[in-house]
């Protein structure tokens, strides 16, 4: 049992700053787990967000030390205690209060990406038949959990504040999830080149590093779209070779 | 596309309350990369010292105009090239593999953050505020990425012909350890060439469908092991085509011999 010193955001969108706690860690503890310690025995007003405790529900999403992560799945045990742990909110998204920010904005994001439109039936009572290796790969992408920590890294979003032309990372891997799907039919490409933005990216692979759920965002996800945005608008030798086959 | 009407706090320059030392990975690419680009601009410069016995330099191979028997039309300068530049052959193929690099993926990525800031590392503040990544001019000239590799490709090819020519020494078939380290080098950027994200969107990713041709299967699963390393496969080769072109130069130079094992 060892005594350790926090500095948690506590504030609203006018105002806030960040106040000290300190509080007593023992082992196996996470840092939600401290939050929810400090909240029971010196801050009951203190607004934490956190459903699950189990790293599947991505509501605990917060900055830990400035990276994004979720609160319920970082031990105690992984973080420098000698200094105080900063804890505070996402950054990319408008503060509700304290530890709790509006998130969304992703979810009307997710309304302008086109919906699944699934080939016509394999067979008479209208079901499909699909190969596994065939969906490994959208299958990777399909563990999200909307926690939008590679929202809240991704530069494009955090520092450059361009919501309003770019579907960000989470939802980069919604379209591969959907246009790699091998029943799918829709064509999401033009969509992703212009009104959602895939150009913005560079690919600086911050999104991939944060993902708690470990998917390869930036190498299986948005560099496959990149390209097949290249074959439909940027590639003229291609499109010719296509032409004559 | 929605929008958030609330304004959010734009950090400052560097701005993060990441503790560790975050500025170390970046700079250590930085000073990679500038070596590597300060070295093979002036090997390339030298136009001389590239080959040794059956030896010819990576940065200089193939070689368009030179001595025989390493070049491919004879002594230079090309008739066409203007005569008040300083010739060197190397000019003629090194912007393939330089353009190649230049675009790949991975490098843009980290010389992004390294040289351009954008950002210095995650979770850390930039210095600029305006912003158009690769959606407008000039990078969206990075698309262009697979014509590279389409040529990338055929120099793996022609690497592999010189390491088989750094077999062949005046009396009879041999290996020395400039053989070694010219197929090392081929090895390397096999490795890293086969591995791109264009060519593993060529030989399958742009399916969705794969079952239906096992061979494809078989290669895009093949590329995808080598494209799960790509980073490391960037910097081995970087430093080993790098290397084998000092090898060379020593050699030519006789300050280093090549020794022969057998
Ligand atoms: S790789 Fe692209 S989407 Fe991911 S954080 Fe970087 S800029 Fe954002
Ligand atoms: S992709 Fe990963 S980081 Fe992004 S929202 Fe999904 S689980 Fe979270
Ligand atoms: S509380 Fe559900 S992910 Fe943390
Ligand atoms: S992506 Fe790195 S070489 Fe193509």
């Amino acid at each position: 049992m060892s005594e350790v010193t926090f500095q948690i955001w506590r504030g609203d969108r006018n105002q806030g700053a960040f106040q000290e706690y300190k509080a007593e860690v023992t082992e196996g503890m996470v840092v939600l787990d401290v939050v929810h310690k400090i909240q029971a025995e010196q801050a009951n007003d203190m607004a934490v967000r956190w459903n699950c405790k189990a790293g599947k529900c991505g509501s605990c999403s917060a900055e830990i030390n400035g990276m994004p992560k979720l609160m319920c799945m970082t031990r105690m045990n992984t973080l420098p205690v000698d200094k105080p742990i900063v804890i505070e909110p996402m950054k990319t998204f408008p503060l509700i209060r304290d530890l709790v920010t509006d998130v969304s904005w992703n979810f009307e994001v997710k309304k302008t990406i086109k919906k699944f439109k699934p080939r016509k039936a394999d067979a008479p009572d209208g079901t499909w038949r699909v190969q596994q290796a065939d969906v490994d790969r959208p299958q990777e992408f399909r563990k999200c959990i909307e926690c939008f920590l590679c929202q809240d890294v991704c530069h494009v979003l955090r520092d450059h504040h361009m919501h309003s032309e770019f579907i960000g990372p989470r939802f980069l891997v919604y379209t591969a999830a959907l246009e790699m799907n091998p029943l799918d039919t829709e064509d999401r490409l033009k969509d992703l080149k212009d009104q959602h933005g895939i150009g913005l990216c560079n690919i600086t692979k911050c999104c991939t590093k944060v993902c708690p759920e470990h998917i390869t965002i930036t190498d299986n996800a948005i560099i496959p779209l990149k390209e097949r945005v290249v074959d439909e608008f940027f590639d003229p030798l291609g499109g010719l070779f296509k032409m004559f086959r | 596309m929605p929008h958030i009407d609330v304004p959010l706090k734009r950090g400052r320059f560097g701005e993060t309350s990441r503790p560790d030392n975050w500025w170390i990975q970046p700079l250590v690419v930085f000073l990679g990369f500038s070596a590597f680009i300060c070295y093979s601009t002036w090997a390339a410069l030298q136009g001389n010292n590239y080959a040794s016995g059956p030896l010819l330099s990576p940065f200089y191979s193939p070689l368009l105009y030179g001595p025989e028997p390493y070049a491919w039309f004879g002594g230079g300068p090309p008739s066409w090239f203007p005569s008040f530049l300083p010739f060197s052959s190397a000019f003629l193929i090194l912007w393939i593999p330089g353009g190649f690099r230049f675009t790949c993926y991975y490098y843009r990525g980290a010389y992004y953050k390294a040289f351009w800031q954008d950002p210095p590392n995650c979770a850390v503040g930039e210095p600029r505020k305006k912003y158009w990544g690769e959606r407008t001019f000039p990078l969206i000239i990075q698309n262009v990425h697979r014509y590279f590799m389409y040529l990338a490709v055929a120099f793996i090819f022609l690497l592999g012909h010189d390491a088989w020519e750094a077999t062949k020494f005046e009396n009879g078939r041999g290996v020395s350890v400039g053989t070694l380290v010219l197929t090392l080098n081929t090895v390397l950027l096999g490795c890293y060439t086969f591995g791109c994200h264009s060519f593993r969107h060529l030989v399958g990713g742009m399916k969705d469908i794969l079952s239906a041709s096992p061979v494809r299967k078989k290669a895009y699963d093949c590329v995808g092991c080598l494209n799960t390393r790509h980073m490391r496969f960037a910097w081995f080769s970087l430093f080993c085509v790098g290397f084998s072109d000092l090898y060379v130069r020593m050699c030519a130079m006789g300050i280093w011999t090549d020794y022969r094992i057998f």
